[in-house]
C-alpha cells in the first residue's frame, strides 16, 4: 500500500516537472501561479478540423501542459454562441464582425490574431458563368446571379457563410431562387454537393484542398476581400477554465507554434494552408 | 431563437411524409412477398437468405446512405440518372432501410403460423395463390406491425437522407435533417418544434395503421 502511494507521488512529481519544463520552453510566464490544469473546451470552426490542423496542434498543446482539451468543431456562429453561454473556455474562430460584437458585449477576456487563410471561389471547370474572367470576387458573384448558374451556400451561420453573405451584399444582390442552393451543412459536405451539382461555392482554401473527390476547381482567388483571419479568444464567464484558456492563447501565438502553423500542410497539399499572424515571442 | 415559419414547417412535414410513406409502400411491396416466400418455401440457401435479411434489419442507416450516395454520385455506376441530392434518391435509401425490416418481420410472422395450417388449407382445396393470400390474412396483425416498424425506421433516420439528399433547403430538407442543422447552429427552438411535429406525424401514421390492425383483431376474435 505504502509502496504504491510512493509510486503515485513519484509519478505526480515527474508529471509536474515535465509540465513545468514544457511551459517554460514555450516562453510563457506561468511561474507566479500554479500550472493551469484540468479540462478545457475549445470551440472552433469546422475548417480547422477538416484540414487536420487541430489533430496536429491539440495533442502538442496537451503534451506541453496539464490541460486536456475537448474540441467542439462547429460553425463560427455556434462557437461564439457557446462562448457567450460559458459552454466553451477558449475560441478559435474566423468571423471578425461577430467576434467584435462578442468582445463588445464583454464575453471575452482577450482576442489575439493567430493566422489567416483565404477564401476561394470554386466551381465547375467548364465555368459556365465565366467567373474566372470577371476580374474579382464581386463581379464574379454578379456574373453567377446574372446567368442563374447554381451556387451552393452553406446557410449555416458559419464564418464562411457570414463572409459569403457579406460579399453578396457588396455585389448588390439578394440571392434567392432555385439556382441558389442552401445546404445547411459544413464546408466539406457543401463542397461535395457543389461538385456533384456543378455549382459554384465559396470555400476556405484549406478545406477545399483537404476535401477529396471533388471535380471543382479554384476560379477566383486573391485580394483583400477574400482574406480569412482567425483569432483566439479567451472566454470570460464564471466557471470557465481561464487558466488553461490563457495558456492555450499564449501557446498558439508563440513563435514555435506559429512556425508549425506556417509549415502545416505543405508536404500533403504542396502549399501552406494557413499563414501565421501572431508576433510570438 | 425564433420559431420557424408555419409555411416552412408544413413544407417539411409534407416532404418528410411523402418520402417516408412512398419508401414504406415500396418496401412493403418488396418485403411482404419476399418475407412470405422466405417463411413458406424450403430451398437451398433459404437459411443463408434468412440470416441475411435478419442482418439487414440491423443495417446501420449511415452505411446504407454511404453506399447509395457512392452509387448515385456523378462518378458512380448510376450517376447518369442524376438522382443524387434528389427526393427520389432519398426514397431509394429509405426503401433499402425499411425493406429488410418488413421482410424479416413478415418472415417471422409467416413462420409463427401453425404448421398444419397450409396442409389444412390445401385439404380444403385452396390453390397456391389462395393459400398465400389466406396465410397473409392470418398473419395480418404482425404484418401491419412490420409496416409500422419499417415506416418508423425510415422516417426517424437522419444519416442516410443527409448523405443522399444533401439537406438542400426547399428541395431535399426533411424534418430530421432540419433538426440536425438547427442544433448545429445552436438554434434549439425550431429544432424542438420540428421534433414535436415529427412525433405527431409518426403518431398519425401509426394511429391509422393501428386502427386497421385492431379492427382486424376484433374481427378475428368475433
Amino acid at each position: 500500500m505504502t509502496r504504491r502511494r510512493w509510486a503515485v507521488a513519484v509519478l505526480v512529481a515527474a508529471m509536474l516537472t515535465t509540465a513545468a519544463c514544457g511551459s517554460g520552453s514555450s516562453g510563457s510566464a506561468t511561474a507566479s501561479t500554479a500550472t493551469p490544469s484540468g479540462q478545457m473546451i475549445l470551440a472552433t470552426t469546422t475548417s480547422t478540423r477538416d484540414t487536420g490542423l487541430l489533430d496536429t496542434l491539440v495533442p502538442a498543446f496537451e503534451h506541453a501542459g496539464k490541460c486536456s482539451v475537448k474540441t467542439v468543431a462547429v460553425g463560427s456562429g455556434q462557437a461564439i454562441d457557446l462562448g457567450a453561454r460559458g459552454q466553451a473556455d477558449v475560441l478559435l474562430v474566423h468571423s471578425p464582425d461577430a467576434e467584435q460584437t462578442f468582445m463588445g458585449q464583454g464575453h471575452g477576456a482577450s482576442r489575439l490574431a493567430v493566422m489567416h487563410n483565404d477564401f476561394v471561389l470554386v466551381g465547375p471547370p467548364a465555368d459556365p458563368a465565366k467567373v474566372s474572367r470577371a476580374g474579382g470576387i464581386v463581379p464574379a458573384l454578379q456574373a453567377i446571379a446574372r446567368s442563374r448558374s447554381p451556387f451552393a451556400s452553406r446557410a449555416d451561420e458559419s464564418g464562411t457563410n457570414a463572409k459569403e453573405l457579406k460579399l453578396w451584399k457588396q455585389a448588390g444582390i439578394a440571392p434567392s431562387g432555385s439556382w441558389y442552393v442552401k445546404t445547411g451543412q459544413g464546408m466539406g459536405p457543401t463542397l461535395t454537393i457543389a461538385s456533384q451539382k456543378r455549382a459554384y461555392t465559396l470555400s476556405d482554401r484549406g478545406t477545399f484542398l483537404a476535401t477529396k473527390r471533388l471535380d471543382s476547381k479554384i476560379l477566383v482567388q486573391g485580394g483583400q476581400a477574400l482574406q480569412n483571419p482567425y483569432h483566439v479568444i479567451v472566454v470570460k464567464h464564471s466557471g470557465t477554465n481561464v487558466g488553461c484558456a490563457r495558456a492555450f492563447s499564449r501557446w498558439i501565438t508563440s513563435a514555435p507554434v506559429q512556425r508549425t502553423i506556417a509549415s502545416f500542410g505543405t508536404s500533403r497539399y504542396g502549399q501552406a494552408l494557413f499563414h501565421p499572424d501572431a508576433h510570438g515571442q | 431563437m425564433t420559431a420557424p415559419a408555419a409555411a416552412l414547417v408544413w413544407e417539411l412535414v409534407a416532404r418528410t411524409a411523402a418520402v417516408s410513406l412512398s419508401a414504406t409502400a415500396i418496401a412493403m411491396l418488396i418485403g411482404v412477398p419476399a418475407g412470405t416466400a422466405l417463411g413458406l418455401l424450403r430451398f437451398r440457401g433459404q437459411r443463408a437468405a434468412a440470416t441475411m435479411v435478419n442482418t439487414g434489419m440491423a443495417l446501420p442507416t449511415v452505411v446504407v446512405g454511404l453506399v447509395v450516395a457512392l452509387v448515385l454520385f456523378r462518378s458512380g455506376p448510376l450517376g447518369s440518372l442524376e438522382l443524387i441530392y434528389t427526393v427520389r434518391g432519398m426514397v431509394i435509401a429509405q426503401v433499402l432501410i425499411a425493406a429488410p425490416l418488413i421482410t424479416g418481420i413478415t418472415m417471422a410472422a409467416i413462420q409463427a403460423l401453425p404448421d398444419e395450417l397450409p396442409d389444412q388449407l390445401r385439404a380444403l382445396g385452396a390453390n397456391r395463390r389462395q393459400l398465400v393470400v389466406r396465410l397473409c390474412l392470418e398473419a395480418r396483425l404482425p404484418l401491419l406491425a412490420a409496416v409500422m416498424a419499417g415506416f418508423g425506421h425510415a422516417v426517424s433516420e437522419v444519416g442516410a437522407v443527409t448523405m443522399v439528399g444533401g439537406n438542400i433547403h426547399g428541395q431535399t430538407q426533411v424534418l430530421t435533417t432540419a433538426i440536425v442543422e438547427d442544433v448545429g447552429k445552436g438554434d434549439f427552438r425550431p429544432a424542438l418544434v420540428y421534433g414535436a411535429v415529427l412525433l405527431a406525424l409518426a403518431f398519425a401514421v401509426n394511429a391509422v395503421l393501428t386502427s386497421v390492425q385492431q379492427r382486424g383483431a376484433a374481427w378475428a376474435r368475433s
